[in-house]
């Protein structure tokens, strides 16, 4: 599960960039600082690999472990 | 976990400060997280840790930790770090500077500090041009590049800060990228583990200056041009120097043992006035 605090987010998208898995996707229409912010879209490719929560720039994303395993 | 919704980097921050300041995509961010993640992988203590910054743009970092930290006058965080570690040698001192703060200004203090292996950790964060004064060249811009005060291309030779610190006798010296920041975090825990004078230049991107001067307007045009031209340092040991122009090179660069000042120091002063010198730390230490 990927949590993207949207009140730091500041839409520079790194993560939609460097996600290997393609999770991230730009949403269509801006938010209230008037950017398009990435969306964790689809969210069963991710592999864990907890890099866009290591790159992005203002500490906006959680990569949780799914409780089953 | 009761706070889900948080980045693991945010129990170490100051959440009342947050967002920070800086532009959108930049990279002293990253470079933040990589000290964490290298702080934990060395299993360091955050309230052992005090932080040191001069001016700039990544030396506003410190203020954004939960630790003691100093925000000192224009290139000297080296100079007082020295005092911190001189004063107190069991505290853990690191240094967050920029490019112009480390290799401007404060040169004389870097290769000073490098010369006496002092146990400092010095984070460079080198965005190669003076990002919050307006985009003049840096003593690090490669040449070629433009900033507000080169509109014709700089044609000074820049500093390799990497080799420059090496050469002035530092013990751990590596230079990673913003596009690669699980080997900077890495260089950042051999860094806090080496005792003795420790410095990790973190090429960054100013895609604001920098990037907007050199047809690289996007944090993501700067990440990818810092990805594909950058050459680890055991491969370019066999390539021509004209196959490296333009070319970052990156990896760990000087690993090795030797003597560190604040031990010696101390080793001197307990065999000069032996239980006299003792005495006088306890004033300070409270008991």
């Amino acid at each position: 599960m990927i949590k993207l605090d949207p009140n730091l987010c500041k839409g520079c998208n790194i993560c939609m960039e460097f996600c290997p898995k393609k999770v991230y996707e730009q949403s269509k229409t801006l938010d209230k600082k008037g950017v398009h912010i990435p969306i964790p879209k689809n969210q069963d490719k991710c592999s864990k690999c907890n890099l866009c929560a290591l790159m992005c720039p203002d500490q906006a994303i959680k990569v949780e472990e799914d409780d089953e395993q | 976990m009761e706070e889900t919704n948080e980045s693991p980097f945010m129990k170490y921050l100051r959440k009342d400060r947050l967002p920070n300041i800086f532009c959108a995509g930049c990279g002293n961010g990253t470079v933040l997280n990589a000290f964490f993640k290298g702080m934990e992988m060395a299993q360091m203590d955050l309230n052992n840790i005090n932080m040191a910054s001069g001016i700039g743009c990544s030396s506003r970092i410190p203020g954004y930790v939960k630790c003691d930290s100093l925000h000192t006058t224009h290139g000297r965080p080296i100079s007082f770090a020295t005092g911190i570690k001189l004063g107190n040698p069991n505290m853990d001192v690191v240094v967050f500077t920029g490019d112009g703060d480390a290799a401007a200004i404060g040169g004389n203090h870097l290769i000073h500090g490098a010369r006496r292996n002092i146990d400092l950790t010095v984070i460079c964060i080198n965005n190669s041009i003076y990002g919050m004064t307006g985009g003049q060249i840096s003593p690090t811009s490669p040449q070629g590049s433009y900033g507000s005060t080169a509109p014709y291309g700089a044609f000074e030779r820049p500093f390799d800060l990497a080799e420059l610190v090496s050469a002035a006798g530092a013990t751990y010296v590596a230079r990673w990228t913003t596009a690669q920041p699980l080997q900077l975090a890495n260089a950042i825990k051999n860094a806090l583990n080496n005792k003795g004078f420790s410095f990790v230049e973190a090429v960054s991107q100013c895609h604001t200056y920098y990037g907007r001067k050199n047809k690289m307007k996007s944090p993501l045009e700067m990440l990818r041009w810092m990805k594909d031209n950058s050459i680890n340092k055991r491969k370019a040991d066999k390539m021509n120097p004209e196959e490296l122009v333009g070319k970052l090179i990156v990896g760990e660069f000087v690993n090795k043992n030797q003597a560190e000042y604040s031990q010696e120091l101390y080793n001197l002063i307990e065999e000069k006035s032996g239980n006299r010198s003792k005495s006088i730390k306890s004033a300070y230490m409270g008991d």
